[in-house]
């Protein structure tokens, strides 16, 4: 018995080193790492495939769900992914840290087709997408709230109300609330008296917010009735009214926070060129309109809205005359302070 | 009788310890994978864990020279911004650390002690210059004013050693301030011991409920003939076969303002508005106790499964009431069922977070909620390892007091 056992070790070992030694020999074919999903499934169809049908690279498809300490792991040793759709903060932390490759804008295109801020030196955006303001038209018809002061009225909107669980999303629409202007929520969040002034208005509605977790909890809550209105990402309301026929409207002018997914080169690619190339391929107006017609996520190129459709537009954030509502997530402000102010959020809830 | 020689009796001896050797490594030959699997898995982590608690992170490799310097820095009276040595040491050491991209992890480790640390670190070492204009003092504090301050050295200070209290200190909501002294941290941030303390709480209710439910569920599936038995052990365990998301989902749907369940009580005319089931304690509660009843019930129904059916005909024959018995004979025999199915829920529920995430409030949040949220958003392992071990010591007192009060066996009650 005790040889057998042995000999078990021994085959599953001498297995393991042939397939690390193939692993090491054959040249590793792209490989790709979205958030999978409806996304990447999105993705593959517009941006993938025509990318392999065109130039005969081969390549692989992976999926994640983020993570600054994932990409840290990767960066060291041998590499297995190249080219990575990270969120915002992995983002701004893995540049610093040097785990993403320099971009060559020369090799890209042109970088004055963005819009602004979603073309840097690490990551070249794909797609924007946003926390907004939600309610169900089917029950308050015309009448639905027009800003985030509203959604602090429950005088004039009796019932309950959800916002995600924590600070971010929570603060910067309590000062909008408040009446503080856009351009100014970050600088005073970045004071006391400014974190003071948004958990104060927040006391306000306290007893009558539920908070969501997931993505998925507020559409449900606006479905069930629990909520008469909610913020929720742009996406999940665009899914909802298409795949479950309800009357969820999006009150943009109210303001709305958007965040912008980018593309990254892992430092330690073994296939940069290659990298380089699928970049500039599928980063096209066209290929960026059809990811956007299937998931309303909004493009990051100038001039991509064109071809989007009609029945999208309403749910996009990037649609003109939209995004000169939206406020920009400060990424480096909440990568400083989120766990400071995750403090003083849950502080506040046990008041 | 035969004789035996002394040489004979050696040999026996030997070949019996011979024997009882093969016989003790063939056991520990069987039991080797679940040692080793003992060791990887669980004894190993939990080490780790209690090491990272106390390790307080990389400022010593990356600033060896500044933090051997703070470390003398003078403690127990009014402090001072450090002398040029210090600044002149950090501005050094500063710029090699941005040179060989090591600065981003110190930046993180820094950013526990001050919010905006981590902003602050990465813009000075980007705009520092190679050479000092006067003092690097003064060209530090030009740089930005705050390293003109004690607040942001004491921070450094405090990152300097290898090994730390902090983290433990953090996690019971205290902190070293800026002159070194232990304080009570500021009430608008102190979070963990509440935390801490509901976990328990929830936890203790949780497990009471379960008792309560459980003990005459089992006493009944014990007594029933064995078909019957049989299927109701089948309702029991059913939940065990779907998956946890599933079963928190569908009390999510259950208990919400126009569930099926206040719909039913407003139709009985029981109340007249929808009660608030969910997105509170009662809610976590109700779903918690779901989940975690098998836990009570099997272990429970296992011991009185092994009560022989005589002790209670017994103890009725001589002239005990039914109650009495039971009292007497019968709950006596069944408190080891109980007090493996307490614990074994006490400690799975200390554990819990996705129920209570997904159906409780704002402030029905569990440790390890928090625990979560340090390890995967901000990194910060060392506070997080600190919470798992105030928890871990928490968990091994209550432990100790428990059996203290029941008995490991279980009897000592009766």
């Amino acid at each position: 018995m005790k040889s057998t056992f042995g000999r078990l070790i021994l085959a599953a070992g001498v297995t393991a080193g042939f397939s690390l030694l193939a692993g090491a020999a054959s040249a590793r074919d792209l490989t790709v790492v979205g958030w999978g999903g409806a996304a990447q499934a999105a993705q593959s169809k517009a941006m993938f495939e025509p990318f392999v049908k065109d130039t005969g690279t081969k390549l692989v498809q992976d999926s994640w769900n983020g993570g600054i300490g994932v990409l840290r792991t990767k960066a060291q040793g041998e590499s297995t992914w190249d080219v990575v759709q990270v969120e915002a903060d992995e983002l701004v932390l893995g540049c610093e840290e040097g785990i993403y490759a320099q971009l060559d804008w020369g090799k890209l295109g042109n970088k004055d087709q963005y819009l602004p801020g979603m073309a840097n030196e690490c990551g070249v955006g794909t797609f924007v997408w946003s926390t907004a303001l939600a309610y169900d038209k089917s029950k308050l018809g015309e009448n639905g709230p027009k800003s985030w002061a509203d959604f602090f009225d429950t005088q004039k909107f009796p019932g309950k109300r959800s916002l995600r669980r924590g600070p971010r999303q929570a603060l910067e629409f309590a000062l909008l609330a408040d009446g503080v202007a856009p351009g100014d929520i970050y600088k005073q969040l970045a004071t006391k008296e400014g974190v003071d002034r948004a958990f104060k208005k927040l006391d306000t509605i306290k007893k009558d917010i539920v908070w969501w977790e997931a993505g998925s909890q507020p559409v449900q809550l606006l479905q069930s009735g629990e909520v008469v209105m909610t913020s929720v990402y742009n996406g999940r309301i665009f899914a909802a009214n298409n795949a479950d026929k309800t009357n969820f409207a999006i009150a943009w002018p109210a303001g709305f926070i958007y965040q912008v997914d980018s593309w990254v080169i892992l430092a330690n690619s073994p296939n940069k060129d290659q990298a380089e190339e699928f970049l500039k391929f599928i980063q096209t107006p066209a290929r960026q309109q059809e990811v956007a017609n299937a998931l309303a996520y909004g493009p990051t190129l100038k001039d991509s809205t064109g071809q989007i459709a009609p029945d999208v537009l309403p749910y996009l954030p990037t649609a003109p005359g939209v995004i000169e509502h939206g406020l920009a997530f400060d990424t480096p402000f909440w990568v400083d302070n989120i766990e400071a102010l995750n403090e003083r959020f849950n502080a506040w809830a046990a008041q | 009788m035969e004789t035996v020689t002394a040489s004979e009796t050696r040999d026996l001896r030997a070949s019996l310890r011979r024997a009882e050797r093969r016989r003790t490594l063939r056991g520990l030959g069987l039991a080797l994978p679940l040692i080793l699997f003992t060791l990887v898995f669980f004894v190993l982590p939990i080490a780790g864990m209690l090491v990272k608690a106390v390790q307080n992170g990389p400022m010593p490799d990356i600033l060896p020279e500044t933090s051997a310097l703070l470390q003398q820095w003078r403690t127990g009276e009014e402090r001072t911004v450090p002398d040029e040595a210090v600044f002149a040491a950090f501005a050094g050491e500063l710029r090699a650390a941005a040179q060989n991209r090591t600065l981003p992890e110190l930046a993180t480790r820094l950013n526990f002690e001050n919010a905006g640390y981590r902003s602050l670190l990465m813009a000075t070492a980007r705009r520092l210059p190679e050479a000092p204009d006067g003092t690097w003092r003064d060209t530090l504090a030009g740089l930005n004013p705050q390293w003109g301050e004690v607040a942001i050295w004491a921070a450094l200070g405090r990152a300097s050693p290898r090994l730390t209290d902090g983290y433990l200190l953090a996690a019971l909501d205290h902190r070293r301030d800026d002159n070194d002294h232990i304080q009570a941290t500021d009430p608008s941030r102190a979070v963990y011991v509440a935390s801490l303390t509901r976990t328990l709480e929830i936890s203790a209710v949780v497990t009471l409920i379960c008792l309560v439910l459980a003990y005459p569920l089992a006493y009944r599936l014990a007594t029933l003939p064995e078909s019957t038995a049989n299927l109701m052990m089948i309702l029991v365990l059913l939940p065990f076969w779907t998956s946890l998301l599933v079963r928190t989902a569908s009390w999510l749907v259950i208990l919400q303002r126009e569930g099926p369940l206040n719909q039913a009580l407003q139709w009985l005319g029981l109340i007249d508005q929808p009660l608030q089931l969910v997105f509170n304690r009662p809610g976590v509660i109700i779903a918690m106790t779901h989940v975690l009843l098998p836990f009570m019930v099997l272990p429970i129904y296992s011991v009185m499964k092994g009560i022989p059916p005589n002790y209670m005909r017994a103890a009725t024959s001589l002239g005990a009431p039914f109650f009495t018995a039971f009292r007497r004979v019968y709950f006596p025999l069944s408190l080891p069922g109980v007090t493996a199915g307490c614990l074994l829920v006490f400690i799975l529920a200390i554990g819990y977070y996705i129920t209570p995430l997904l159906i409780g409030g704002a402030n029905d949040q569990m440790v390890s909620a928090l625990i979560a949220f340090l390890t995967l958003q901000t990194l910060n392992w060392g506070l997080a390892a600190a919470l798992g071990t105030v928890l871990l010591v928490i968990t091994i007192i209550l432990y100790f007091i428990y059996t203290r009060v029941v008995g490991t066996d279980g009897v000592k009650l009766g």
